[in-house]
Order: structure tokens, then sequence, then C-alpha cells
């Protein structure tokens, strides 16, 4: 029985996270060109979902707190030296490692 | 005999990563390289701790293969929490991803049309996550050439989230030393493709909007459930703007 739920909540979960995926091929797969709006969005969108999705990733920052300034120092370096080098993995590494340092005190 | 087909398949695997497309896609995926294989062995190690074989994390990456959701799903799995609720979350955890194969709409068309292209097409939806996303929003080169790296970039991440799910859930708990904060990786790759786009591109509007409803989000939906939210205040935003944009320009002439 519980294997059956288990397998039934896979097999379910898998169904809606492809469907979503899907969902812009599902709706205009008749017509041949998208309306113009969406044309826009799936332009402009990115950068946007990018800024959400930093914002997602240091959410659980606040004010006064050690392991969040180091984040957000972290951040800055990371950020400041990719404008000043133009070299992302440089700049991935050098970041993740200068916060790695400070969580393993 | 034994030999000349040891050799060959090697030589063809050798071939395989000198391929040009597979090179550039290894290089341009490598820091999704870092975060996939950190991220799903810390999975693979909270599913063998909450009770569960390897092969049942490999099936659930295999199948469902999105990142955060799967780390909500270990807590689901070992409760009774009722099978709609464990969907509707699915749901608005996932919707995000409807979003970003909207940019990639015509792109997948064109898979359609090559060899064993509805595979291929089928194949990219299913891959397409946060990460295989933002890599794939920055190539910069001709559709024909795209398309190949493209698939090899997806086919790149989700191999390494199989193999740190695997690693995670068999030996993910003999590792001696502390990998805490290693999944800033994630964030700081994030940081980079978001600077790119905004040195690329010459209105900051859309970044501008994504980051004010961010924070808004944030603030009236609480630090789990924003994204959602924010995604659909900020294409109304700038869909609003490009229309008001439209008639004032129209008023003028």
């Amino acid at each position: 029985m519980e294997q059956y739920r288990m397998a039934g909540i896979i097999v379910m979960a898998a169904a809606v996270t492809f469907l979503l995926r899907a969902l812009p091929f599902l709706v205009f797969r008749k017509k041949q060109s998208m309306p113009a709006e969406l044309a826009y969005l799936g332009k402009v969108l990115p950068s946007a979902i990018m800024a959400i999705l930093i914002v997602y990733c240091m959410r659980n920052i606040s004010i006064c707190n050690a392991d969040s300034m180091a984040m957000i120092l972290a951040a800055l370096i990371t950020a400041v030296s990719y404008i000043w080098k133009r070299n992302a993995f440089l700049s991935i590494v050098g970041g993740t490692a200068f916060y790695m340092l400070f969580c393993q005190k | 005999m034994k030999w000349n087909t040891t050799f060959d398949s090697w030589n063809y695997a050798g071939k395989i990563m000198h391929n040009k497309y597979m090179k550039t896609a290894f290089m341009k995926s490598f820091p999704v390289m870092c975060s996939y294989l950190f991220v799903s062995t810390a999975y693979g190690l909270m599913m063998s701790e909450a009770g569960f074989p390897w092969y049942i994390s490999l099936i659930i990456s295999l199948t469902i293969y999105t990142g955060a959701f799967q780390f909500v799903l270990i807590t689901f799995l070992g409760s009774n929490t009722p099978v709609i609720t464990i969907l509707l979350t699915a749901f608005l955890m996932n919707a995000r991803q409807s979003f970003y194969s909207l940019t990639f709409v015509s792109e997948f068309k064109a898979y359609a049309k090559e060899k064993m292209g509805f595979g291929k097409l089928l194949y990219m939806i299913h891959t397409m996550t946060d990460e295989t996303y933002a890599v794939n929003c920055t190539l910069q080169m001709e559709n024909a050439q795209k398309r190949p790296v493209m698939l090899r970039v997806a086919f790149l991440s989700r191999f390494w989230w199989m193999c740190g799910t695997v690693l995670g859930g068999i030996a993910g708990q003999i590792i001696p030393f502390h990998l805490e904060g290693i999944d800033f990786c994630m964030t700081a790759l994030f940081i980079t493709i978001f600077l790119d786009q905004w040195q690329k591109t010459e209105s900051h509007i859309s970044a501008l909007t994504g980051l004010s409803a961010a924070f808004f989000g944030l603030l009236f939906f609480g630090k789990n459930n924003f994204i959602l939210p924010a995604l659909v205040i900020t294409s109304f935003l700038l869909i609003m703007m490009k229309n008001m944009k439209r008639k004032k320009t129209d008023g003028t002439i």
C-alpha cells in the first residue's frame, strides 16, 4: 500500500512537472505564430527571472546576522570580480570559496 | 577481437568527448556541474537519511527532475500528506518553468525537423530546469549550432544530477569534510548570468521590474512561495508598460 502510494505520487508529480514545462508547446502547436505579447515576454522575461531567482537564493538573509553578511559579501565578490574580469568560472569559484570558508567555522 | 571492440568503443567515446559541440556544452555547463553535483549529493544524502534506498532517489531524479521540489517531496513521502496537497505544491513550485519554455518555443520547434526530432523535443521539454534554461540563454551562436549544444547542455546537466543523486545515496555519508555553503555556487551562477544579461540589453526595465516584484513578493507572500506571484506580477507589469509606451508613440504620430 505504502509503495503504491509512493509510486503514484512520483508518477503524478513527474506528469505535473512535465506538463508545465510543455505548456507553451501544447498551446502554440497549431498556430504558427505566438501572440505579440507572449513573444515579447519570452524575450524580456529571462533577466527578470534571473533577478527573482537571485532574490530567492538569498531569501534567508536577515540584518545583524554574521552568516547573512558573509553571503552578501560573497555575492559582492562574485559580482565585482565578474564585472572586472568577465570570467564566470573564476567569479563563481571565488564567491563560493569565500562563503564556504566562512561556513567552516 | 575483444581488444578491438574495446578499443573501438573507447575510440567512439573519445570521439563524442572531442566533439566540438560536447566541448562547448561542457564548458558552458561547468557551473551547473558544480552546483548540481553538490546539491544532488545533498539530496541523495537526505533521502537515505529519511530511509529511502538510493534507487528510489534515482527514480525520482530521473522522472521528476526538479531541484527544489524534490527536497520538499522528501518530507511529503515520509508523512501522510494528502496527494492533492503534494500535486498542488508541485504545480506552484514548478509553474515558473512553463515561462522558461516560452523563451525557446521557436528553437524547440526546429528540433522536430531533425532526426529523432520528437524524442529530442520531449527531452528538451523534460530537461527545462532553472539552470539548464539559464545556461542555454547565454549561448550566442547560429541556430544550427545552438541546437546541438543546447541538447548536450541539457544532457550533461541531467547526467550530473543523476551522478550526485546516486553518489549521495550510496556514499554521501562518508565525505570527510564539510560541504556547508557549497550551494552558494547556484547563487553565484545566477549573479553572473544576471550581470551578463544586464550588459547585453539596452533596456533594464525587465530586470528592475523583476527585482522589485521579487522584493514585493518576498514581503507579501513569504520567502518560500513568492517566485510564482513575482513572475505573474512581472509579466503583467511588463505587458502593461509596453502597451502604454505604444499608445504614447501612437498618440504623438
